[in-house]
Order: structure tokens, then C-alpha cells, then sequence
């Protein structure tokens, strides 16, 4: 099957105005450099790595707010450096930004949702009936009145993703949308997302710090320094110190006793992703 | 902090709410005009009650007597001003000064006319919310369009302002307790020590409101936002049966009254 997103030797820096003529000089702070990855539709992966590793970087070239410097980056077949396409390619790539109060600009939730919508110049009858159908879809449909700077960041950001999903994408990339929120509205969103993913088979690139939400991705993908350094299962990311040690992050705690009782000759399933799971496993 | 928000707006279900935001901005300012044009003692008494009549139509006569609390002052002012710099025939002294006659007719009319100002321009904003206003101008500006007014571009940045000034103002207090915490007076009565600190919390605010227009310019280009582009919109406004009827009576009773005023 055709990637849905398929990214090409991109490297990426960030050009000062002054320096413009002279890019040799610039060249020395690549953000990204040679960043090959292609995405299959319906797949959930994982974009894991410490601060300023260039995920945001990349994810904000997928849908052509930026631009790559060198290299391509194709989304469903349009390439992303071609400024016509921009527009088909921002309603195949939804995205969710980390601060839920500046995503959110009108004074009421659903023309909100409905703003992205309105962009695509789709008669009265439609728009309305995809607002409805995407706040229904991650359960806000009480909140349509409310204005945004009432509700909770959670909720906040379920509604940003309303706001994209009512534009149909296929693919959907949330950059840090937990990072700002309390455990409750994390699990809120991550459930959410995880539905469209499994329901609607949207494929979803999901940036984050918090490795307990990596566990139930198809693909987590280690960034350092602008470099892949990991590319696979979860559970073989937390099962390699090297990669786990080189972007600094560490195993959930599930995951941390697994290798551990392995590492003293216990016998377990691989697939184990909950304390519960292990539980069971063990009392089995 | 919500007081601030919606401005002076009552939600209600009255006839003047259910209105559709072009009709009462061409009303009110056809309204406003009438103002100045009224002016035996027996038109202002009329014209007094045919206000008060639509507050009460409005549901919001309890607002009647609030708004016109910020113009009380102009309105003293205006008395005064009239009342002692006018010549002509003295009416009573006050100390020094004399009082004229002319002077404290005119200061009544004026002063009556700016009561009027306030009420009917207040009452405007009291029955219609400012995203339905918005829109109401937006479409009202629509034909200058040709002549090159971003009316939408404009629409859109007013909608923007007013849902952002909830966050401007937890930003602000957010800010202000900031510094607190690290030693800033804003209390101090000493005008200088309170400028000095007034930075404190300018430059900060500042630079968090340009980033967070960044970001939100990236949140809008990233679905599909384009200055300029063409829209559609989810809600829209229509003018029913009722706009056209007070349209009609408005422009039968102007018309009836100018033309006994002028011929």
C-alpha cells in the first residue's frame, strides 16, 4: 500500500534573514539532517525524543507550514514544496498544537470547529452536519455553545481535534497535546485519539514526552539531535537501553519490570503492556 | 472577569434580541440621526417615552437607569458649561458667576440629546451579542468590499479580539503575581515607583501576546486559513418576516415625521 506520508532524505535548518545569501553558513545548524521515514495509512506512531530534537520541526513540515531545505516530503502523492498543493494538503493533515488556548479563536466551541470547514467553502447543510458528527466523535456535543475559555484544557483540546476532524483528514498529527494538561484530560484525549485511530482509520503521528502513552502505538520513532536513532515496536524501544539511553527517556514502569525479570531468566510474553497484563500473567 | 467579555449584553428572547443584528444597527442609526432632529419640549417628552418603551420591549429595564451612570458626567459638565458661558438675559446669580436664560435651555437640550445618545446607542449593545454584531457589520460592509474593505478580514480579527480578551486578562493577573512573587509593588502610591513597575508587567505581556498571535496564526494557517480566501459560513444571518415590518414602520414613521418637521 502507498504511504500516506513519505518523507525523503530531508534535512532542515532555519535560514536568518541576513544570512540568506550566504547558506553554506547556516548550513552547519541542521534541525533535522537526512530524515527518511515513510507512514502507512492507519498506522499510530509514536514521535519520541528530548527538547529541541527537531520533532516539532518535523511534524510542522508534513502538512507545509514549513518547508524542507533539502529532500522531499510527498503527503498522499502531492509533494508539500509545490505552493497548490498546500491547500489539499493541509485538509489531508489535520494538526493539534500543544497550548490549547491559542488554537481555539472563536467565541463559541462549534463555529470553532466549524472555522476549518468554512475554509473549505462547503455549503451551509454539510458544514453543519460535520460539526455535529465531529464533536460527537470525541463527545463534546454538550459543550457546542460554551465559549472556549469555559472549559477545561482537556476539553480544550478535544475540541481542536474536533476542529480538524470535521475537515475529513487522513491523517492527524497532535504535537505535545497532553504536554499542558492534567492525567485526567491526558487520558480524556489520548482515548479520544486512540478512537479515531482504530474507528475511522486515521493515521495518527503523536508527539510526546510521556512514554506511557507510547504503549499502545504501532511504531514509536526516537529523535536526537535531528536524527531517527529508534525505529520500531514499543516494546522493543524500551527493551533497548542503548536507544532508551541515547534520547534520555525511560521505560514506563511496566515495562522497566518486564526487562528486569527477564533480564533474571523469567520467561514472558512479549506483549505485555499493563501492570495488569503482568499481573494476570504471573498469577496465571 | 465575564463582565468585561460580553460587555454590556443580556441574553434574552425579546422581539429586539430575536432581531437580525443589520436591522438594529440600521435602526439605531436612523434612530440616532432622529436625535437631532427633534426639538419642542412635547417632541423630547415623546421621543423620552418611545425609548423607555423599548427598553421595556427589550426586557431591559432594569439597565435603563445603569447605563447612563458613565454619562452623567458629561452630561453635569455640558449644563454647566451652557448654563454659565452663554450670554443673555440673566436669569439668577451664583456668587460671580450669572446664569443665563438661553444658556440653561440650551444646556437642558444638549444635555437631554447626549442622555438620548447613550440610551439608544446602550441599548443596542444591550440586546445583541457582539459575535451576532460582528457578523451584522461584516455583511453590512460587504459592498465596500468592491472598493477594497477586508470586511471579512476585519470581522474575523474583531471575533478574535473579543474571544481573546479572557486570556488576555488571566495572562495579565497570571503576570502581575509573577512579579509579586518576585518583589513588584503595584500597590505603591508613589507615582514613580508605580510606573517603574507598570513595565514590569507591560513588556511581559506583550511579548506573551505577540507569541501567542504567532501561534495562533500557525493553528489557522494549518487549516487552511488564507487572508483573503473565500469562506463560507455555519450560521447565517436572515431577515425574517419581523425585520422587514419594523424596517417599513421605521422608514413610515421618519418619513412621516421629517416631512411634518420640514413642509
Amino acid at each position: 500500500m502507498c504511504p500516506i506520508v513519505s518523507i525523503r532524505d530531508v534535512s532542515f535548518w532555519y535560514t536568518r534573514e541576513k544570512e540568506k545569501d550566504n547558506e553554506f553558513q547556516s548550513a552547519g545548524n541542521h534541525v533535522l539532517s537526512e530524515i527518511n521515514l515513510d507512514i502507512s495509512r492507519g498506522e499510530f506512531i509514536a514521535l519520541v525524543g528530548p527538547n529541541g530534537c527537531g520533532k516539532s520541526t518535523l511534524v510542522r513540515l508534513i502538512n507545509g507550514l514549513l518547508l524542507p531545505s533539502t529532500g522531499s516530503v510527498t503527503v498522499d502523492g502531492l509533494d508539500t514544496g509545490n505552493k497548490n498543493n498546500l491547500p489539499a494538503v493541509r485538509r489531508k493533515v489535520g494538526m493539534v498544537f500543544q497550548n490549547p488556548d491559542t488554537q481555539l479563536f472563536a467565541s463559541v466551541v462549534e463555529e470553532d470547529v466549524a472555522f476549518g470547514v468554512e475554509n473549505l467553502c462547503l455549503p451551509r447543510a454539510e458544514i453543519r452536519q460535520r460539526v455535529d458528527w465531529a464533536l460527537e466523535q470525541v463527545g463534546m456535543q454538550d459543550y457546542r455553545n460554551y465559549p472556549p475559555h469555559r472549559l477545561s484544557g482537556g476539553q480544550k483540546q478535544k475540541v481542536a481535534i474536533a476542529g480538524v476532524l470535521a475537515m475529513r483528514p487522513d491523517c492527524i498529527v497532535l504535537d505535545e497535546p497532553t504536554s499542558m494538561l492534567d492525567p485526567g484530560s491526558k487520558k480524556e484525549v489520548l482515548t479520544a485519539v486512540r478512537d479515531l485511530n482504530s474507528r475511522h482509520q486515521i493515521t495518527v503521528i503523536y508527539v510526546t514526552h510521556d512514554m506511557s502513552e507510547t504503549v499502545m502505538c504501532n511504531r514509536i520513532i526516537a529523535m536526537v539531535r535531528g536524527r531517527t536513532v529508534f525505529e520500531g515496536k514499543p516494546r522493543d524501544f524500551f527493551a533497548d537501553q542503548g536507544a532508551l539511553s541515547a534520547t534520555g527517556l525511560e521505560a514506563p514502569p511496566v515495562q522497566k519490570l518486564v526487562n528486569s525479570l527477564r533480564e533474571r531468566g523469567i520467561r514472558l510474553p512479549a506483549d505485555i503492556n499493563s501492570s495488569k497484563e503482568l499481573v494476570d500473567f504471573i498469577c496465571r | 472577569m465575564e463582565g468585561i467579555v460580553f460587555g454590556q449584553y443580556v441574553p434574552g428572547n425579546s422581539l429586539l434580541h430575536r432581531l437580525d443584528p443589520r436591522t438594529k444597527i440600521i435602526v439605531s442609526a436612523i434612530l440616532l440621526w432622529l436625535v437631532f432632529v427633534v426639538e419642542t419640549p412635547a417632541e423630547f417628552a415623546g421621543y423620552g417615552l418611545f425609548i423607555l418603551l423599548l427598553y421595556v420591549i427589550g426586557g431591559v429595564a432594569g439597565s435603563f437607569l445603569k447605563v447612563m451612570k458613565p454619562g452623567l458626567f458629561l452630561i453635569v459638565i455640558t449644563l454647566v458649561l451652557n448654563m454659565t458661558f452663554t450670554p443673555g438675559k440673566v436669569l439668577f446669580n451664583i456668587g460671580p458667576v450669572s446664569v443665563s436664560q438661553t444658556g440653561l435651555e440650551n444646556g437642558l437640550i444638549l444635555g437631554v440629546k447626549i442622555v438620548y445618545l447613550i440610551l439608544l446607542s446602550s441599548l443596542v449593545t444591550l440586546v445583541t451579542s457582539p459575535v451576532r454584531m460582528t457578523d451584522g457589520l461584516e455583511q453590512l460592509m460587504k459592498p465596500l468590499q468592491r472598493v477594497g474593505l477586508p470586511a471579512s478580514e476585519l470581522a474575523m480579527m474583531i471575533n478574535i479580539a473579543l474571544r481573546f480578551i479572557p486570556t488576555f486578562w488571566e495572562e495579565t493577573d497570571k503576570i502581575i503575581k509573577a512579579q509579586k512573587s518576585r518583589g513588584a509593588d503595584f500597590e505603591s502610591w508613589r507615582l514613580q515607583k508605580r510606573a517603574k513597575y507598570m513595565t514590569a508587567l507591560l513588556v511581559p505581556l506583550f511579548v506573551s501576546s505577540f507569541r501567542k498571535a504567532d501561534e495562533l496564526a500557525l493553528a489557522m494557517e494549518s487549516r487552511g486559513y488564507v487572508v483573503g480566501m473565500k469562506r463560507t459560513s455555519l450560521h447565517k444571518l436572515e431577515f425574517r418576516a419581523v425585520d422587514f415590518v419594523v424596517l417599513a414602520g421605521l422608514a413610515v414613521v421618519t418619513g412621516s415625521f421629517v416631512f411634518y418637521k420640514y413642509f
